[in-house]
């Protein structure tokens, strides 16, 4: 038996009557505000909307027309969640009538835990990969625990920034030591200074100058010997018992960073040396600290401009740039990366607030579909980001959807510890054979037959779509007032939307067949094996495991 | 007890005789639609992939330097080719050396796992604005087999960087089998006829309706292909080629109860059904630290292995119309480390490829036994990584330059170089 069995019969009784007191919850779940005053927030938003529509204008665009608020408020959850919203929050968003309604539950989203959680997560991966790192030595949860610590608090994105370039401390204490000692080699006590060199590249300016350790960039303006000067400013870093630290001596030496060719084995000393804008470099201060201060320097566009088109990538799926990390140098025009940049720099580097102007834009709430279009003209507006781009969901956001939508409840850090256990070993068997996404991330992908075949015949779908009343199928069936809001409720809870009339034709037609047959236990399976199959079909529909 | 698929070409072997006995010239149209019961020549070539995941060393395998200052402690032995010797960890493979052709001189440009991995998979250096496809995916896509129902590119074990359909599309992905030779999972459904087909009806109008007003969602998803394509392979007799409960215990002996050996036994077998590429991983070569013992460990599970699955593909007349190729994504240095260990080196390494044309016997490339003092050594009649892909390619009957347009709208050949066609027969 597998151990997700194990859980669910061993705790049926246990849950069954956690989920009738949950039910009536004695802490009412959090609400978001009444009212929104975000001024500044609606001009930023506005800029992005201006740069846009004058780039429509030019090509001669109409963009695709505004979304209903429940798929852009399906859009705001997966992004910054990693699951859909329950069919309690879905209910709740439907009875606020209040003006502003997604921008106030937006606030709402980014003050609740599942966000510091879920992006902390996303955040990780772009600075560490989803390698395991050396063993001991790389504690990949504190990494993920501080990260979200800074989210939480909203900490400016320079400040961490350099934390993560220049900080000191313990990888068990202190969770950004992580990305440095990530880089540690076994065998040799000492950090790996080119890939250190190559992912803060990468992950802070948005360039890859991974290549430029063997050989010059093939056409961006990187030299072998810049990727050894900016692999320099790691040379002194060192991996102690009392943590990460900088040490200019070791043995009455000073500690210099030496380039080995093949063959070679003396080496050449290098000194750490900027690329670019030496005078953004302070002359004093550790090496780490000096190049931290470069990199996060008001002046170097780069480094707001990579992370704007992080965020970016993070809410649509689909970066501005493509890829996410390799984007071109800044020019002289402005462009909407540097509208981006320019407005995330003049509110304190505040990464809610990115979100939250991203988000307000009327590209992130366009509908990902044009009626009548030709696909000729359809790529047109994909092209100039004139239609909501359709992306394959990750594989945590896949099941994190289908435990969701399992569930009436809202699952998370309230959701009882049971109830979050399933949810875990859910999701470490599902990610295997759902398929990891390769190292870069954010890149058009299309679906494959391992997923079809898992969401299809999978424990996961077979156990969450079991019509039972442990499983919001079988509550659905049970509770709702009528076979109407039965038919609405399936489609609120798998995909954040209401039936379509026809839809909702068809499968209220099915309920009555069921209904009417003789004797009633039968009726009763039925009525069960209408509303399994109907959650099947919305699990495997591709509305389902994709963003739209 | 053999498996229905030998059946097959036993039934096929005795109305040859029959038809050959009675003087009429042979040509079985009505055959040869079932790729699993034609040999040799008749078959569509397909592709083997051995990958030495880490970058397994030239000097522990085929390659050794003994009495040299990179040779290291281990003798050579002699092998079935006159003349080559190889590592003594490899007493099975020397008795096949005939059969294969070794290069000793592919050189790499990326020291890199990552890269090294996409490098030597796909034949084109990793660049951020394209990811190539490997080189199973390029045979799959191009020369698939309408009578195969399973995927046509499939990986078989755990390997960090599998082989993908690069700018073909996910499509082209390989198909990965974690445990090789278990049945797979998630194959059948539990409900009954009726139900399924009420499902997947219902299924098809939600995903027709989502495909109103977005007409590239099925181009951009492959949503309703994929589904079908699953349900082909639910269906299919031909799953059987994933379980090896059929094949005698004497032939599951010869390949290794590993999973590296399960692999290549899943490996010939699907290679029979009509699978054009497969590839069978074998991780564990990243030998920095004891590098003597690390290759002891995993050449005691290639050696057998590798031996059984060359054994079998010739009495089965499969070798000449498949490609097996050995090989990892660099070798290791001549100098030993203070760890006793191998770093990575991707000046010059060894690969062994047999079969699907290739010509057998031959020992291509010599390498120095110390290291010269130069900047980028270089081993004699050096073979580059992209000249290796294009031989492989044109032996499965792909032209390596013909050009295919990206969906970043730049052509591409499938391959960088052209092939050493004195690699060949013919």
């Amino acid at each position: 038996m597998k151990p997700i069995s194990l859980l669910f019969c061993g705790l049926v009784g246990g849950t069954l009557f956690l989920i009738v007191q949950t039910a009536g919850r004695i802490d009412p779940p959090p609400s978001p505000p009444e009212t929104i005053d975000a001024p500044s927030v609606d001009a930023s938003a506005e800029r992005i909307d201006r740069w846009l529509q004058r780039r429509w204008t030019q090509e001669d665009i109409t963009p695709a027309a505004v979304a209903d608020d429940l798929i852009v408020y399906r859009r705001l959850s997966l992004a910054l969640h990693g699951t859909i919203p329950s069919l309690e929050e879905i209910r709740r968003f439907m009875d606020d009538d209040a003006p502003r309604r997604l921008d106030r539950w937006l606030l709402h989203m980014l003050q609740d835990d599942r966000f510091a959680d879920y992006f902390s997560e996303r955040l990780v991966r772009m600075l560490v990969g989803n390698e395991e790192g050396p063993f001991l030595i790389f504690r990949r949860d504190r990494l993920r625990d501080w990260m979200a610590d800074q989210l939480r608090a909203d900490r400016p994105w320079s400040e961490t920034a350099e934390q993560l370039i220049a900080g000191d401390g313990l990888w068990t204490e202190e969770g950004h030591a992580n990305f440095l000692t990530a880089a540690f080699i076994d065998d040799e006590q000492g950090l790996d200074e080119n890939k250190l060199a190559g992912k803060t590249v990468r992950a802070f300016l948005g360039q890859r100058m991974d290549c430029a350790q063997c050989h010059d960039h093939f056409f961006a303006d990187w030299k072998q010997t810049d990727f050894q000067g900016l692999a320099a400013f790691y040379g002194q870093a060192r991996v102690t018992p009392g943590g990460v630290i900088d040490r200019k001596e070791e043995e009455g030496q000073p500690v210099v960073y030496r380039v080995f060719e093949p063959g070679d084995t003396t080496g050449q000393i290098v000194e750490p040396a900027v690329p670019f804008h030496e005078e953004w470099c302070p002359s004093s201060g550790t090496r780490r600290r000096r190049l931290a201060a470069w990199i996060v320097h008001p002046d170097n566009r780069r480094f707001r401009r990579a992370i704007a088109n992080r965020v970016w990538g993070l809410l649509f799926g689909r970066p501005w740039h493509e890829p996410v990390d390799d984007i071109p140098d800044p020019g002289d025009a402005i462009d909407l990366l540097d509208v981006l940049a320019e407005e995330f720099a003049a509110h304190n580097d505040s990464l809610h607030r990115l979100i939250r102007m991203i988000a307000r834009s009327r590209a992130f709430r366009m509908r990902s579909d044009v009626p009548g279009i030709s696909a000729e003209r359809y790529a047109v507006l994909e092209k100039h980001h004139a239609v909501f781009p359709l992306v394959r969901l990750r594989p945590e956001q896949v099941i994190g959807a289908m435990v969701q939508a399992a569930g009436i409840m809202t699952i998370d850090q309230n959701s009882h510890l049971l109830t979050r256990i399933i949810r875990f070993t859910s999701e470490s068997d599902f990610m295997q054979q759902y398929g990891e996404l390769p190292e870069d991330e954010l890149l058009p992908q299309t679906g494959t037959i391992p997923q079809a075949l898992l969401r299809m015949n999978g424990p996961f779908t077979r156990e969450l779509t079991r019509a039972e009343l442990l499983q919001s199928a079988g509550q659905i069936l049970s509770w709702s007032p009528s076979d109407d809001a039965v038919v609405e409720n399936c489609f609120l809870t798998c995909l954040t939307r209401l039936p379509t009339d026809s839809e909702r034709q068809e499968f209220l037609t099915l309920l009555q067949d069921a209904s009417a047959e003789k004797p009633d236990e039968t009726a009763a399976e039925a009525r069960k094996a209408v509303v399994e199959d109907l959650f099947w079909m919305l699990f495997n529909s591709v509305e389902f495991s994709w963003n739209h | 007890m053999p498996t229905a698929d030998t059946r097959i070409s036993a039934d096929r072997r005795t109305v040859l005789q029959i038809m050959a006995s009675l003087g009429v010239s042979v040509s079985l149209p009505f055959l040869s639609a079932r790729a699993a019961a034609r040999r040799r020549d008749e078959r569509p070539r397909s592709l083997i992939t051995l990958w030495m995941g880490g970058g397994m060393s030239q000097l522990e395998s085929w390659d050794p330097h003994p009495g040299t200052p990179s040779g290291d402690v281990l003798k050579s032995i002699p092998t079935s080719l006159p003349g080559l010797e190889i590592s003594e960890l490899l007493p099975q493979m020397a008795e096949q050396m005939h059969r294969v052709t070794v290069i000793r001189s592919v050189t790499s440009l990326e020291g890199d796992h990552e890269r090294g991995t996409m490098f030597v998979k796909s034949g084109y250096r990793p660049d951020p604005t394209l990811t190539y496809p490997a080189l199973g995916a390029i045979a799959a896509s191009q020369r698939p087999d309408p009578a195969v129902e399973i995927p046509q590119h499939i990986c078989l074990g755990t390997t960090q960087f599998f082989p993908g359909g690069g700018y073909l599309g996910n499509e082209w992905d390989a198909f990965r089998v974690f445990d090789p030779g278990r049945p797979q999972d998630n194959l059948t459904s539990d409900v009954s006829g009726d139900r399924q087909a009420r499902r997947l009806a219902g299924l098809q109008k939600m995903n027709e309706r989502f495909r109103h007003g977005r007409p590239v969602a099925e181009r951009v998803t492959l949503h309703q292909k994929t589904i079908q394509d699953a349900l082909r392979m639910m269906r299919s007799d031909q799953l059987r080629a994933f379980t090896i409960d059929s094949e005698p215990e004497s032939v599951r002996r010869a390949y290794g109860n590993t999973a590296f050996g399960r692999g290549c036994l899943v490996a010939r077998r699907l290679v029979e059904t009509g699978v054009r590429a497969v590839e069978v991983s074998l991780p564990g070569f990243d030998t920095h630290v004891s590098n003597l013992e690390g290759h002891r460990s995993q050449l005691a599970i290639l050696d057998p292995a590798f031996a059984a699955l060359l054994q079998d593909l010739h009495d089965r007349d499969l070798l000449e119309s498949t490609v097996v190729l050995c090989i990892g994504e660099f070798g290791r240095t001549p100098q030993i480390n203070p760890a006793a260990g191998r770093d990575h080196w991707p000046h010059w390494f060894s690969c062994v490829v047999a079969g699907g044309g290739f010509r057998s016997g031959c020992v291509v490339g010599q390498t120095p036994g110390t290291v010269p003092d130069v900047r980028r050594p270089k081993p004699k009649d050096p073979v580059t990584v992209p000249q290796l892909c294009a031989t492989v390619l044109t032996a499965l009957g792909i032209p390596w330059d013909e050009e295919v347009m990206t969906p970043v709208g730049r052509p591409m050949k499938f391959a960088g170089q052209a092939p050493r066609k004195s690699l060949l027969i013919g």
